[in-house]
């Protein structure tokens, strides 16, 4: 379009978003990892004191929270990322066929993750899967004697799964959408070379969608390391901190006892490992998603 | 029996699986009409319906009524969906048509930002904020979304952007048009329906963004309704019912959204979201 470069108008354009950068995410940012290295509760009227590598050292040899907490956060990533993933795909696949009403079918099965993430919903499920709640009532009938879901160690994670995993909405839209984008001609080729539904699916459906896949399986890993309302609402960290996401303890951490330091090294190591996540995630992508190669796909 | 399994069946399992998705949210509805006896009830109605628990809902807090945190949240909307809109389509524009320079650069980090957990940033614009006195009030929450806050949306903007055609924008350089006047006459109303779903998004996410409100809003007057909710949690007793009641209300504008937009949601991801 235009050729020729247009410096002045270019950043008066980006410029709202290039401000809001440099004052509201890389200040921070660079404030965020001079914190870490120090002591620093904000209410004292005092400068931060400089600790070194203390709180970094105490959080990785001396913090059972904090172990606790990486690891429950882990177990919720490593099940509900895959779980939403593939329950997504499978309805997307279900909703893409043209039939009558299925705007109805869409809209129902998209609300619930319209509210989702809200406090109201947190407060439903935790009425719900309270030990007198709904779902034991339901499970009584079939002879099933229930547990007080939530205030069991046991399975108060699985709760907090189950409410992000019935939020499948996004994604499944997400893969709705690149679903849309297979070109039927390749469905009909196979068929004429007699390929069944397994086989169709596995050969072009997973394939073409790799992309989405991927878009989705970044953004869903990065998304659920945050994972904070329904944690600090339904179950608040507990029983025994077995909901004890590592976002609430960093909120905690920041707000609660307001150790700033301490909270921006956490938020430091959580960076990390997302980084190093997305990187994985990133160098693993070269032997699973396919790009078309004539260049009409990028990402 | 063909026909059957053609015609027939996909419907029969959509409906199944429908209700199966749905009914957590048609039982909420009888359950915000129920007394505390009945609640755990799988009963979708009442025997009674008590409507007093909305009334009462309403004015739990002795200080402010519902009506109040509805006002704030509306009000702090507002300025979120104005911002969002405006902000996303100027940078949009930007990176989607102009040619300048480190715009590679600039775009990159973009997609960066948008994988940052807001955990990293979160403590220092904390302090940032309180150091200016604007904790407490809406500004906080406002303000990012004049600066580019909604990052995902100028990402997928531009990519709409870039999906038009370029011989409208040609034809007017050609008549003389500056791009200032490209983007006003040409990209603007060409964008109109992508900035429709940006907006909606906005006000949705930004409804739901309970991290936020918990973090900057102190007093009971300036509460939105989130944090409203929140106040029948952190009683002992919860009054079920009530909170119930008042949950289903705040639910309700992104509900009514959706309704009326629903073209938006599934058809304004799939065509700004993954395509170029």
């Amino acid at each position: 379009m235009f050729k020729k470069e247009n410096n002045l108008a270019g950043y008066i354009f980006i410029s709202p978003w290039l401000i809001g950068f440099l004052l509201l995410t890389l200040w921070p940012i660079t404030q965020s990892l001079y914190l870490s290295f120090t002591n620093y509760s904000m209410l004292d009227v005092g400068a931060p004191t400089w600790l070194g590598t203390d709180n970094y050292v105490k959080i990785l040899t001396d913090d059972s929270t904090f172990t606790k907490s990486l690891t429950v956060t882990f177990l919720f990533v490593l099940v509900s990322v895959p779980l939403k993933l593939f329950f997504s795909l499978m309805v997307a696949m279900a909703l893409v066929k043209s039939l009558r009403g299925m705007n109805v079918y869409r809209t129902a099965i998209y609300f619930p993750s319209l509210i989702g993430g809200s406090i109201a919903v947190a407060a439903l499920w935790r009425n719900m899967f309270g030990a007198d709640g709904y779902i034991n009532h339901v499970l009584s009938w079939i002879g099933i004697e229930g547990t007080a879901w939530i205030s069991n160690p046991d399975t108060a994670l699985g709760t907090l799964i189950l409410l992000n995993t019935w939020q499948f909405g996004s994604t499944m839209v997400i893969f709705l959408a690149g679903l849309k984008q297979i070109p039927g001609e390749l469905y009909e080729s196979a068929s004429v070379d007699g390929a069944g539904r397994i086989r169709k699916f596995f050969s072009i459906t997973l394939p073409m969608l790799s992309p989405v896949m991927f878009f989705n399986l970044v953004l869903g890993i990065i998304g659920s390391f945050q994972m904070f309302t329904a944690a600090f609402i339904i179950t608040n960290g507990g029983p025994v901190n077995s909901t004890y996401m590592y976002a609430l303890f960093l909120y905690e951490k920041a707000f609660k006892h307001y150790q700033m330091g301490y909270a921006s090294a956490l938020a430091w190591i959580l960076l990390v490992i997302v980084a190093l996540l997305t990187l994985i995630n990133f160098v693993a992508s070269r032997y699973w998603v396919f790009y078309e190669s004539d260049g009409g796909k990028t990402k | 029996m063909k026909t059957f399994r053609s015609k027939v069946l996909p419907h029969i399992l959509l409906i199944a699986f429908s209700l199966l998705m749905i009914y957590p949210v048609i039982w909420w509805v009888g359950a915000s009409l129920k007394p505390a006896a009945e609640l755990s009830l799988p009963t979708i109605w009442p025997s009674d319906p008590m409507w007093e628990n909305y009334s009462n809902g309403w004015n739990y807090s002795n200080q402010h009524s519902f009506g109040r945190f509805f006002a704030n949240t509306l009000l702090m909307e507002l300025g979120n969906v104005v911002g969002g809109v405006i902000t996303a389509a100027l940078v949009a524009y930007g990176f989607g048509r102009l040619n300048f320079k480190l715009r590679g650069m600039w775009f990159a980090i973009l997609l960066l930002t948008m994988m940052l957990p807001t955990q990293v940033t979160i403590v220092p614009q904390y302090i940032l904020f309180n150091n200016f006195g604007f904790t407490d009030s809406y500004v906080p929450l406002v303000l990012p979304h004049f600066f580019g806050g909604g990052a995902f949306f100028i990402f997928l903007l531009v990519q709409f952007i870039r999906g038009l055609p370029r011989d409208l924008d040609e034809a007017a350089k050609i008549d003389g048009a500056s791009v200032y006047g490209i983007f006003f006459r040409i990209i603007l109303p060409l964008i109109k329906p992508a900035l429709v779903t940006v907006g909606i998004f906005t006000f949705i996410w930004s409804w739901d963004d309970f991290f936020g409100q918990l973090l900057y809003l102190s007093s009971v007057s300036k509460f939105t309704v989130g944090l409203g909710l929140r106040m029948f949690i952190d009683q002992f007793d919860v009054q079920w019912g009530q909170l119930l009641a008042m949950s289903l209300l705040s639910v309700m504008p992104s509900a009514l959204i959706f309704m009326f937009a629903q073209k938006y949601f599934v058809e304004g991801i799939a065509t700004t979201g993954l395509k170029g």
